[in-house]
């Protein structure tokens, strides 16, 4: 008992600000400079087709990129490269700056989520699960997970939809109250690519029931998770 | 040992001799585009030879595709045989449960697909049933959870036969996650199926790259780097430590134990932030191909892994402490879930599962795979399988995993290699190759056909989760319902690993 007052009372502070640059090493954003000679090898190399080529540049669609750096290896000319900043949620890109700030300015507002796994490979459930850990301390900002999507604002969705999943996806959609939200947690959900289509896979979750925003990552990190329910949250207020 | 398919039984006994090498693995293959006919494989563990014997029946195409069941003699083979029952209408004649396993309600009955005949993305749409297992008589009743859960936690379906508050039977539906991966890796690449490899699982990433890559290059002579291995090692090993740090905490969240829950998660944050100061990814996705790792650990990494482990091992160790000082705590894990030994035997279980029942099996030990046979570390295990057994072989693991990452980094530091990955060359197709790695849930088997143009023919994953599911069935009866969440997070076993 001693023991663990000690750590109640000795541990400091363990919450830490949302950061969306990682490690030096972490393959975020792709930056493409002017050795660019527009090849194109970078989009044959893209396994999941997330890459084109748009007059003479590469065009990324985050929402299907699973980061893996086959791109960047494949580029001769090396124009291509990963920097160590995410890539934030699709309604966000014009304003990501201001909306990091005005997340940890505004109070007064809630959004209760319910997740659903429609074939995920777990690794976006144990980021969303870090979400609340003490470290990135989700509920600072108004934000909590429900056990019902009867309580829920919003589903945040993660994987491909499965054949197995799919009605489970749709009943979980038709017991949510209106005002409703869909969000498309990773590149399985958001862009339906990661696994090429199989006898297995519906499809994306957009393919299913209609999506208001969708977070880029393989998985998303925390952080980004963590702006684009900040982002969510602001949405809900609108629609309200 | 090739057998014909009437003889399947006979020789599965004589190769299981009694249970002392048990059955790893048991799946089909189509091999009628390259002149064969369908075949069944079984993998026993031959801890002596430190290999897995394998045994074939194989059927010219024409045949009708029944055998003699293994199950009732090798109870291991249930939910094998419903997979080739599902996956390649094979019929295992007097098998005692031959409901649907991985195809569930949407897919049509005699849909087969992972025949060679069916494409990949044939979209098949029918109904069959799938009865749930349940009890009654009189005052019984069923509870029903899932599969979209309370938590953030991956889908399947519990259906629980109650006699008042105890858990009189559990049927588990799984394969929800079902993505169709192994049809989906056929006709690519080894190189190009990396990046589905990665994805298979996230929590066991680096177990089921590991294996697959060692399942390749047995097909070629090129040796892996030596300062490759070592990163590998690393890998692995990081990943059983963010895994069961992580597990630990989230074992306690079964009984509302919040102080600990949060160390826990705090500790395995800070394990996957250096996961990703190693490979640039938070599972340590990108790092290892087929032939080597794709990247360095250089002596500042080194050294902040050095400095993160030491107070993530000192916070773990007061968690621990806290977690035994509560007698309410420990009177909740003790004789909870009971695995005996008997029954992890027959089930042929494998990881911290076995080992909480008394079975020292790990694949580090047993198989020796990579160079784990020059570090020093003990296989933990208990004999009282349960929840605190499980509980303990975690922590004891989370010693020993640091030790051997202490090895590792200092082997590291000595070693002046600079060559990370070597070229495979060509591939030896048409043979049968596997890869064996011990994940934070015990090991992790692939097996690997390539065809004559070097593609992947048939590729199945047998992750550790596996063996393991079907015991957890048998840990909850007579135990109350409250104590399920418990129980199910003591085993902490993955869903996308065993639906692929």
């Amino acid at each position: 008992m001693l023991k663990l007052l000690e750590a109640i009372f000795a541990g400091k502070c363990a919450t830490e600000n949302i950061d969306n640059t990682g490690h030096p090493h972490m393959r975020g954003q792709l930056q493409c400079n002017g050795a660019c000679n527009g090849c194109g090898a970078c989009a044959a190399a893209c396994p999941v087709k997330a890459l084109s080529i748009v007059a003479g540049k590469p065009s990324i669609d985050y929402k299907k990129c699973i980061f893996c750096g086959k791109c960047v290896e494949a580029c001769a000319a090396k124009a291509l490269s990963h920097s160590n900043k995410e890539v934030l949620a699709e309604i966000l890109v014009e304003s990501q700056a201001e909306v990091c700030e005005a997340v940890t300015a505004k109070l007064g507002r809630s959004l209760h989520v319910r997740h659903v796994d429609a074939g995920s490979c777990n690794a976006c459930d144990f980021e969303m699960g870090a979400t609340s850990n003490p470290v990135y301390d989700l509920h600072r900002y108004g934000i909590a997970f429900v056990a019902s999507p009867r309580h829920a604002d919003m589903i945040m969705v993660t994987g491909v939809v499965t054949r197995n999943l799919e009605q489970a996806l749709h009943m979980t959609y038709a017991a949510m109250p209106e005002p409703r939200l869909v969000m498309a947690c990773g590149a399985c959900a958001a862009g339906g690519a990661t696994y090429g289509s199989t006898y297995a896979i519906v499809g994306k979750v957009s393919d299913v029931v209609p999506v208001d925003i969708a977070v880029p990552g393989c998985p998303p990190r925390p952080s980004a998770m963590i702006v684009a329910l900040c982002a969510a949250a602001d949405m809900l207020k609108e629609k309200i | 040992m090739l057998v014909k398919p009437e003889n399947l039984r006979g020789a599965a006994n004589i190769c299981s001799d009694g249970g002392r090498r048990p059955l790893a693995a048991m799946f089909g293959a189509d091999e009628t585009q390259r002149g064969g006919g369908l075949a069944i494989y079984c993998l026993f563990y031959n801890a002596q030879k430190r290999d897995l014997d394998v045994l074939k029946a194989d059927y010219p195409s024409a045949r009708p595709r029944n055998y003699p069941s293994l199950t009732p003699l090798l109870p291991a083979a249930a939910w094998y045989e419903r997979e080739l029952h599902d996956m390649f209408g094979f019929i295992p004649e007097g098998h005692p449960d031959l409901r649907p396993l991985v195809l569930h309600e949407s897919f049509p009955e005699g849909f087969h697909p992972l025949r060679k005949e069916v494409a990949v993305d044939c979209q098949c749409h029918g109904h069959r049933e799938y009865e749930m297992m349940t009890s009654s008589g009189e005052g019984l009743f069923e509870v029903p959870v899932g599969p979209i859960h309370a938590g953030i936690i991956e889908p399947g379906h519990f259906r629980f036969s109650q006699a008042g508050e105890a858990m009189l039977q559990l049927d588990a539906k799984l394969f929800f996650t079902h993505r169709g991966l192994e049809k989906a890796l056929e006709g690519k690449t080894p190189l190009e199926a990396m990046t589905i490899i990665e994805r298979i699982c996230g929590a066991c990433s680096v177990a089921n790259t590991l294996s697959f890559c060692q399942a390749v290059e047995k097909l070629s002579e090129a040796k892996v780097p030596y300062r490759a291995w070592l990163i590998r090692t690393l890998a692995l090993e990081m990943e059983r430590l963010y895994n069961h740090v992580g597990d630990t905490g989230n074992i306690c969240a079964g009984v509302g134990f919040s102080p600990v829950i949060s160390m826990g998660a705090r500790m395995k944050e800070y394990l996957q932030q250096l996961n990703e100061l190693i490979a640039g990814n938070r599972f340590l996705r990108g790092l290892i191909i087929p032939g080597g790792v794709t990247m360095d650990v250089e002596e500042k990494q080194l050294e902040e892994i050095l400095n993160v482990l030491k107070e993530v091992e000192g916070v773990y160790a007061d968690m621990v402490h806290i977690m035994w000082e509560q007698a309410n705590f420990v009177n909740r894990i003790r004789t909870t879930g009971i695995v005996r030994e008997s029954t992890a035997f027959d089930l042929a279980m494998v990881g911290v599962g076995a080992r909480a029942s008394g079975m020292a099996r790990d694949s580090r030990k047993d198989m020796g795979f990579g160079i784990y046979d020059e570090f020093d570390f003990d296989v933990v295990t208990e004999t009282t399988g349960d929840v605190e057994a499980r509980i303990k072989v975690r922590v004891g693991e989370v010693r020993e995993s640091l030790k051997i990452v202490r090895q590792v980094i200092s082997k590291l530091r000595r070693n002046a290699e600079v060559e990370l990955a070597v070229d495979l060359g060509q591939l030896r197709t048409l043979e049968g190759s596997w890869g064996i790695s011990e994940s934070p849930r015990g090991d992790n088997i692939h097996w690997l056909m390539l065809d004559a143009e070097g593609r992947i023919d048939r590729s199945f994953i047998r992750s550790a989760s596996y063996p393991n599911w079907p015991a957890l069935t048998v840990a909850v009866q007579g135990d109350i319902i409250p104590d399920f969440p418990l129980i199910n997070k003591s085993f902490e076993l993955c869903y996308a690993c065993i639906d692929r």
